[in-house]
């Protein structure tokens, strides 16, 4: 029995393959072809998978201070020991005071080395405020590493950037999806129901599309009290985010609402006795998901960025939150800038993630759209 | 339709616009606790100052601040038009109107070069990308664009910053010459300004540019298909003259209409540009006002940028159905 299934798998064309696919499988192939769009995918896995064990993968607390290592720049990890291939190390570092310009100055000491350990116990920290563990991916006895150097009290900025994806990465998420609430729900009401509620709807939708986000965003998030807990600040800054975002996709949810229910299909169903809500959500809404999917995740860079905006002016989340807008505030001090480059790493993994999100949009709305070639 | 009848519905759709561009200006007024006449008399009495009775009476009279909330925003909204007064800075102790006059042409003037730098650095290169469509230059430009569209303007111009001080050593920042910061209006203090201001422009041009090398490119890539294209061609003419004087002017005409969303942008990046590269228009000021709480200036700058945006948008689609008739029948 076995072997003729396995028979007749082999002799299934690839047309007949193509025939007995569903929609989003076409899609899914369609979408592997488009390789940057693919590769992308996989960087934003990588991504929120280390947001996910930032605890796990950080070497050290994000706000455990060493003061003797104040603007330390990022630790090189050698190899080669005296022209000797070795065990990943790092040199030990010292630290002085330079007497003139009374700024700390760091010299490699090429007698320390420190063998980088896999695994190490190091500080304790509760995985997801559950497990309490002790175990990091990397650390190094006695010395330090410090990868992407350290800030102005001290604090390792890998760690930072680590956590600080977690607040980073998940704001455009669940930006989103408040967005996307709101943009199904007005702009539905807007194209099925039609009529004074369409027309107040569409102004809104106009005013937002036409006016300047950011002054706005300003004004709104620094009417947040500072005092807030994290949670409650995060998710006020996320409310704030989705009050524009939803504009974009409710006028997406309109038009196609309009088009489509006039359609046979639409017709068909309700003939055949279909409640209205069973008409939007079985036959509606899953005929034009893939574009709002697609309007989704184009637009989840500007929730990063405007997140990123609104903490990097100091409006947003404040410390002791983490996020890559915070640890950017430094930045603005041109002194710290021009000496202590490594200040702007967290810039790179913002422009990181937002260059992978539009190319990942990109590569979907060419999988989402039938017609093209 | 005639022009002067789509202009005339084009003028009335924007009204209620403008309305709730006030009244989310006003929301802004109101949302910091407190009122703005407590936090004036705190602020003078911490200078040592009192204000006298009659005074706050005064001032509680003009902008109703013992009314219901409707009632304050319909006297807001008359001092607005009546005497254009957008109320009062106590952080500065100056008319918010003054304070936002002095900033607000910069910020337009940055805007407009942003936009002309877009167009003169896009059309080329998008007409360039359609003519020599999968060539190699047109791939690169295609992802140097797509790079553009994704970077955001604050973080380049402290990548600028930095490569400035360290590589350069001139400092990105400012708009003016230490000697010309302070000094009036003269030919010399243009000229100084026209050797700063291309720094913001570059970088908060950068996405748009982009974008509209990409609309270009497609717009132009449809023109190129029509048939008339090809009889023009059949016909012998020249193929610059034939480029140049149909499948271009036609392909330009949505350029006209990006302005609907290129303004937006640009006004927002600007924004946040000018906080980072310390540039004398509204962004520093409207972060200063919100971070003290100085909330009729912030929300008149709420109210100023996004009425200027939204008039923008207006003359920009009056324009295009000038330029073209077409637009007016649909």
């Amino acid at each position: 029995m076995e072997e003729i299934e396995t028979f007749e798998k082999e002799e299934s064309t690839l047309e007949e393959r193509i025939y007995l696919a569903s929609q989003w499988q076409l899609m899914w192939w369609k979408f592997r072809k488009h390789k940057l769009a693919y590769l992308s995918l996989w960087v934003l896995i990588v991504l929120y998978i280390i947001s996910l064990f930032c605890e796990f993968l950080s070497p050290y607390l994000p706000d455990k201070r060493f003061s003797e290592y104040v603007f330390a720049p990022p630790t090189r990890i050698s190899i080669f020991y005296k022209g000797r291939l070795t065990k990943p190390f790092v040199y030990g570092l010292k630290s002085s005071i330079n007497m003139t310009t009374f700024l700390r100055e760091y010299a490699i000491d090429e007698n320390k080395i420190y063998p980088i350990r896999f695994f190490y116990r190091g500080d304790r920290y509760k995985l997801w405020g559950f497990f309490e563990t002790n175990i990091h991916l990397l650390g190094v006895d006695d010395g330090n590493i410090f990868l992407f150097g350290t800030d102005n009290l001290g604090r390792d900025i890998f760690s930072r950037v680590l956590y600080g994806a977690r607040i980073s990465l998940t704001i455009g998420l669940v930006g989103i999806s408040v967005s996307f609430l709101l943009g199904i729900l007005l702009g539905g009401i807007a194209g099925y129901v039609g009529g004074i509620l369409d027309e107040i709807i569409m102004r809104t939708v106009d005013f937002l599309i036409s006016i300047p986000t950011i002054p706005l965003w300003m004004a709104l998030s620094a009417a947040l009290p500072r005092n807030w807990p994290i949670v409650k600040t995060y998710f006020a800054i996320t409310i704030i985010l989705s009050l524009v975002g939803w504009a974009g996709l409710a006028r997406v949810v309109r038009g196609k609402f309009l088009s489509l229910r006039e359609g046979d299909f639409v017709m068909a169903a309700r003939l055949a006795g279909c409640s209205e809500l069973r008409i939007i959500f079985k036959h509606l809404l899953p005929s034009f998901l893939s574009y709002m999917i697609v309007s989704l995740t184009l637009s989840i860079p500007n929730m990063i960025l405007g997140e990123t905006a609104l903490s990097f002016l100091g409006l947003g989340m404040q410390p002791p939150a983490i996020s890559w807008g915070v640890l950017l505030q430094h930045a603005q001090d041109l002194n710290a800038l021009a000496n202590y480059p490594w200040i702007l790493i967290p810039c790179f993994f913002v422009l990181l993630s937002v260059l992978m999100f539009n190319f990942l949009g990109d590569g979907l709305r060419d999988a989402a759209d039938p017609y093209s070639r | 339709m005639s022009l002067g009848l789509y202009i005339l519905r084009r003028v009335i759709a924007f009204i209620p616009m403008l309305v709730i561009v006030s009244i989310v200006s006003f929301i802004v007024i109101q949302l910091p606790p407190g009122d703005f006449l407590t936090t004036y008399i705190m602020q003078l009495q911490s200078r040592g100052y009192r204000l006298a009775q009659e005074e706050v009476a005064r001032l509680a009279d003009r902008y109703g601040l013992n009314d219901p909330l409707y009632v304050q925003y319909f006297k807001w909204i008359r001092n607005i038009i009546l005497y254009g007064d957008l109320g009062r800075s106590f952080q500065y102790d100056r008319p918010v109107s003054s304070l936002i006059g002095e900033r607000i042409g910069l910020t337009m003037l940055i805007s407009i070069l942003t936009i002309i730098f877009t167009w003169i650095i896009a059309i080329p290169i998008g007409i360039y990308s359609a003519t020599h469509q999968y060539s190699v230059f047109d791939y690169v430009f295609t992802f140097l664009g797509f790079i553009g569209v994704s970077l955001p303007g604050f973080l380049i111009a402290l990548i600028f910053i930095y490569i400035g001080i360290a590589y350069l050593g001139i400092n990105v920042t400012g708009l003016f010459s230490p000697q010309y910061s302070e000094a009036p209006w003269s030919l010399w203090k243009f000229i100084d300004l026209l050797k700063h201001v291309w720094v913001p422009v570059v970088i908060v041009g950068l996405n748009g540019t982009a974008g509209m090398i990409r609309t270009v490119r497609g717009c132009l890539l449809d023109e190129l298909r029509q048939p008339y294209v090809i009889t023009a061609r059949a016909k012998g003419l020249p193929e610059n003259k034939l480029l140049l004087k149909y499948p271009v002017r036609l392909a330009i005409n949505p350029i006209i209409s990006t302005i609907g969303w290129l303004l937006p942008a640009v006004v927002s990046g600007e924004t946040l540009a000018a906080i980072v590269l310390n540039i004398p228009t509204t962004g520093p000021l409207l972060l200063v006002a919100l971070r003290s709480q100085d909330m009729y200036l912030a929300g008149s700058f709420v109210l100023i940028l996004s009425s200027l945006t939204i008039i923008g948008t207006l003359i920009s689609d009056i324009l295009l159905a000038w330029v073209d008739p077409r637009i007016r029948y649909e």
